[in-house]
């Protein structure tokens, strides 16, 4: 019989998790500028509407690679540094530079680049962590930068050396910021409403000047020079190619500010829309929260009436961002990996059923993401090479837990939480290379076919990553230690059996499916394109799996040593060749993502090497004959 | 008993693995070769290959004796329906297997017969322009003007040092130099240039350099033959025929790329030079020849009425590329418009036309260029093999796959 503690631990267990994710639905209120509010309201950044919330937090995610910005990196953890919101961040580099350019913005990692920008190094008593910097602290070398970069420019991404490439990324990051900064208003100007004011009033005499000034008449000097002054301005601010916060008016659709206040002298009155952004503005800049939040609210309800779907989108996205469920998952299958492989060693049954009521409720909370996400999206679930991750990490997930409904050892569980602790790790990068929700491009724009093809080979990666992951819990359990008896050895063999016989079929279908989707957009069944040709040799590696298995060729270990390969030939699909840079499908291309690969592959190689050591050197196998 | 040992070694297991394994290894080294050769010579050397000898690899060139796509894919069809005779057995713990084994043999006769039946060609067109052809992309001819009367020599007849004589043409052509791929530059009145190529015709006003074969699927080669016209009476000159000149799409880059430096009107007079008639005369009849890509005349002719192209609000990524052509068929009266985007082709006449390049969108607007689209246009009588293979295999999968779950299952239960 069960005590009462072995009965209700794992359901007690799963609440109190259950309570810590749901604690962080509600963002803390804002005490005096309401940047939470800010956030939410929609613009459109990268095709898409998007909140500003999510603007920030790809913003900063891409300059900074974190979700937060730390004002004063140079403190420890214990003595409460200020932590920025990505929202005020925003706002400030929008609407208030001067205090945003003082803030350690820019994360630079590479020493040579530092030394080139003449930076300091870790220095507490001059307030530098020697890692992040702000806009003001490199400007200043901005020329010897342009140098260097316009070089870097000229040089093929692949063949950039590290420091090459730190200054393609920093020139990526300052464009950015730039772009941000005249995003509501000419970057720098220190009273904007006053001087969205003087534009305004002196447009008549302004037009008057340079349509004087054209016809060579004589015209009004001051004038003509003020009003140029701002003309320029505008024209830079839209050069840059700013995100566009102004909403659809009339026959016009989303604008970059700087294209409506150019149209301004054209006779097209200035929208409600720069007004408010100029208030909040203003008011950020004055430090007058109320001003700023009565300013917003304005600016809110003229929204109302005219974009109800898109401030009912931008809503749902910012609950999205603060939801963090991939990350709140990640952090729940940890713990649940963890108490699973110490159930193998003291065979806790109290522990495993822990783990597996963790590990649901961490599938529970990653399958809502990735609801939401497509949702949000209107799209099926894998649309890049971001949400390919996730959706692995799910696929993973579900086939581990009803391998744990059936067997019951442990094992299940530790491949559900390890897979979904490793593919969401990799998503959480991959997030740093921008915007997760981009739009897809004009031969991807099919619903059926990502439905289809991406789901059934992404379910392929899945389940072949599944049958290598049982196959490196029997090398690493059989050798290192003796808790592989013959029930649990033959038990994972056949797991691993099943699991590949799965993956031929989803990865057979599904590669069949790109075939025909490429057929039916540019005639081609096969076109022996890498990424076609990755999917190819998955296939092909788990047919000759079964055919080895079914001819006798290999047993037991044979298979297991098979299936880790696997593990490199997905790996090699999945991120190898996007890594070649050529083709159709090189779309997902990341340096550092190289080096994980390659340490990934050396790492199953050692695995597979240590599987094939005799069965005299195993732990498990002293015990009995293998 | 030999019979019995071949069939034997044939419907064997063991070759069906050894064949998967030398696939496995031939797609991964004739994709990290694409790097190196590009992806239509890696499939010539490695995939529509019999025999694959040497490999590139990560820029060095290895030793390596392989089995080619053909003889692999041959084997196993061989090994496939040798098996299938040999062993097939019908009882329902097998049917799954036997039908995605089915589906296997569906697919690659599909495939090999694609190979050796299907046609790829394009349609390149302006706004407003009509075509009643296709061109080919990799395949070239040098032609013949004679009033209506056309001789066309395909490229892969243009060997340096050969002589062709054709019964059709009252002279003889001794080719020079054929160069698959070339660059041509206007020689400049003001600058220092070399000698030119010959002094006949459009070498004059242009050098023409050999180039490197092109690697991506995007570029296409552009070739220049160099060549003297021998008549009985004695030579006619030597001259050069460029596709750079033949085609109307590429006059038109080369006129746009120099507008930019010198202005339209500058650009106007050099692409005047460059598609200047080119004849000789012999007897009284004027032959005018030039390169172009291989045609295929088709009995209807499309027009391009429109070509948007259009980008998500705010940036550069193209949402849509839609074309509108207009069809007219003679034949059976028909006169109708259609559109064609992607994965939304136009299947018509037994071809299938496909939305593969634009040029079109707010840019050449601003630049003044009229709009254009490029169809890819595809032959392939067997299009439909991989839908009922995929559908055999996918069946016979999904069969064998829940025999063995709900055995699985009930067992436990």
């Amino acid at each position: 019989m069960k005590t009462f503690f072995q009965k209700w631990s794992p359901p007690v267990l799963m609440f109190v998790m259950a309570l810590w994710f749901f604690g962080q639905l509600q963002p803390p209120p804002d005490k005096t500028f309401a940047f939470t509010e800010f956030g939410k309201l929609p613009v459109t950044a990268n095709g898409r509407i998007v909140p500003l919330d999510s603007l920030a937090r790809n913003a900063l995610l891409e300059i900074r690679e974190k979700q937060t910005l730390n004002a004063e990196p140079w403190k420890g953890w214990t003595e409460k540094p200020r932590i920025v919101s990505a929202t005020e961040w925003l706002a400030n580099v929008m609407m208030n530079a001067a205090v945003a350019d003082e803030w350690p913005t820019f994360r630079l990692d590479n020493p040579d680049l530092i030394s080139l920008l003449k930076l300091p190094e870790k220095d507490e008593a001059k307030h530098s962590d020697g890692k992040h910097y702000s806009w003001n602290q490199i400007t200043p070398a901005i020329d010897a930068f342009e140098r260097e970069n316009e070089r870097v420019q000229k040089i093929e991404a692949a063949n950039r050396t590290a420091y090459e490439n730190a200054v393609a990324k920093l020139h990526e990051r300052l464009t950015l910021y730039a772009q941000l900064k005249n995003a509501v208003q000419p970057a720098g100007m220190p009273d904007w409403p006053a001087e969205l004011d003087a534009f305004e009033k002196m447009i008549p005499a302004g037009v008057a000047a340079a349509k004087a000034q054209q016809a060579g008449q004589p015209f009004d000097q001051a004038n003509f020079t003020t009003f140029a002054g701002f003309i320029q301005n505008f024209q830079y601010m839209s050069s840059l190619e700013p995100p566009l916060l102004l909403p659809p008016n009339g026959t016009r659709d989303w604008r970059r500010m700087g294209d409506a206040l150019l149209e301004a002298p054209r006779g097209t009155p200035v929208d409600a829309g720069i007004h408010d952004y100029a208030k909040m503005a203003g008011a950020l800049a004055a430090n007058q929260p109320d001003d700023f939040n009565a300013a917003l609210k304005d600016y809110q309800s003229t929204l109302v009436p005219t974009q109800t779907k898109a401030m009912a989108k931008a809503r749902a996205e910012v609950f999205f961002n603060q939801m963090e469920p991939f990350y709140n998952a990640m952090v729940i299958y940890v713990l649940a990996g963890l108490l699973a492989i110490f159930s193998w060693f003291n065979l806790s049954e109290t522990l495993r059923r822990c783990s597996v009521w963790l590990i649901s409720l961490a599938f529970v909370i990653h399958t809502t993401g990735l609801i939401y996400r497509m949702v949000l999206e209107g799209r099926p679930p894998v649309t890049n090479l971001y949400s390919s991750a996730i959706f692995i990490g799910w696929g993973a997930c579900l086939l581990g837990l009803i391998l744990e409904k059936f067997y019951k050892n442990g094992i299940g569980a530790v491949v559900a939480s390890g897979i979904g602790f490793i593919t969401l790790i990799i998503a959480h990068h991959l997030a740093l290379e921008g915007d997760t929700m981009e739009m897809m491009r004009a031969v991807l724009d099919t619903n059926f076919w990502l439905a289809t093809h991406v789901v059934a080979v992404t379910v392929g990666y899945a389940s072949t990553f599944v049958a290598g992951f049982l196959a490196l819990i029997y090398t690493l359990r059989g050798f290192f230690t003796r808790t592989l008896d013959a029930d649990t050895g033959k038990a994972l063999a056949r797991m691993i059996y099943g699991i590949v016989c799965f993956a031929t079929l989803f990865s057979f279908v599904g590669t069949v499916l790109g075939g025909i989707w490429a057929d039916q957009s540019w005639g081609r069944f096969w076109g022996w394109d890498p990424k076609e040709n990755g999917a190819l040799i998955i296939v092909l590696w788990n047919a000759l799996i079964l055919h080895l298995r079914w001819g006798g060729i290999i047993r037991e270990r044979g298979l297991v040593n098979c299936a880790i390969f696997g593990n490199i030939v997905t790996s090699w699909s999945w991120f190898g060749v996007n890594m070649l840079g050529i083709g159709l499908h090189s779309y997902g291309f990341t340096e550092a993502a190289f080096k994980w690969l390659v340490l990934f592959v050396v790492s199953q190689l050692a695995f597979i090497a240590l599987g094939m050591l005799p069965a005299k050197w195993w732990k498990s196998f002293k015990v009995r004959t293998a | 008993m030999l019979i019995k040992k071949t069939v034997a070694f044939f419907s064997s297991l063991k070759l069906t693995v050894t064949l998967l394994a030398f696939a496995i290894v031939l797609v991964f080294v004739g994709t990290i070769a694409q790097a190196d050769e590009g992806l239509y010579g890696a499939q010539a050397h490695y995939f529509k290959q019999w025999l694959v000898v040497g490999a590139n690899f990560f820029g060095h060139k290895i030793p390596i004796l392989l089995p080619g796509g053909y003889l692999l894919g041959t084997l196993l069809l061989v090994n496939l329906v040798c098996a299938h005779i040999y062993r097939f057995q019908f009882t329902t713990k097998k049917l799954g297997i036997q039908l995605a084994h089915a589906g296997v043999i569906v697919l690659l006769v599909g495939q090999l017969s694609t190979d050796m039946l299907s046609r790829e060609m394009q349609m390149h067109f302006a706004e407003g322009e009509t075509r009643n052809y296709s061109e080919s992309a990799t395949d070239y001819e040098l032609i013949f003007i004679n009033g209506d009367e056309l001789t066309a020599i395909p490229n892969r007849l243009l060997k340096a040092g050969d002589e062709l004589k054709i019964d059709s043409l009252p002279f003889a052509i001794r080719v020079k130099s054929f160069w698959k791929n070339s660059d041509a530059n206007f020689r400049a009145p003001m600058m220092k240039n070399e000698a030119p190529l010959t002094t006949n015709g459009v070498a004059v006003n242009f050098n023409f350099r050999p180039l490197p074969d092109v690697k991506t699927m995007d570029e296409r080669n552009v070739p220049t033959a160099v060549f003297e016209l021998v008549a009985p009476s004695g030579s006619l000159g030597t001259w050069a025929a460029s596709d750079w000149a033949g085609d109307a799409s590429l006059v038109e880059a080369m006129r746009n790329s120099y507008a930019q430096q010198l202005g339209m009107g500058m650009a106007q007079k050099i692409a005047g030079q460059l598609v200047a008639p080119q004849a000789v005369e012999v007897g009284g009849k004027k032959f005018a020849f030039t390169m172009r890509p291989t045609r295929v005349k088709h009995n209807f002719s499309l027009t391009l009425l429109k070509a948007t192209h259009t980008t998500y609000p705010g940036t550069d990524i193209p949402k849509d590329f839609r074309s509108r052509v207009h069809i007219d068929n003679p034949q059976s009266g028909e006169k109708r418009d259609v559109e064609i985007s992607m994965n939304h082709p136009l299947r018509y006449g037994g071809y299938t036309y496909y939305q593969y390049q634009m040029d079109a969108g707010q840019t050449v607007q601003q630049a003044g260029r009229r709009p254009t689209s490029v169809l890819s246009v595809v032959r392939n009588p067997s299009w439909l093999t991989p839908y009922i293979g995929c559908a055999m295999v996918g069946l016979g999968l999904v069969v064998q796959f829940m025999y063995h779950l709900v055995g699985f299952v009930s067992k436990r239960k």
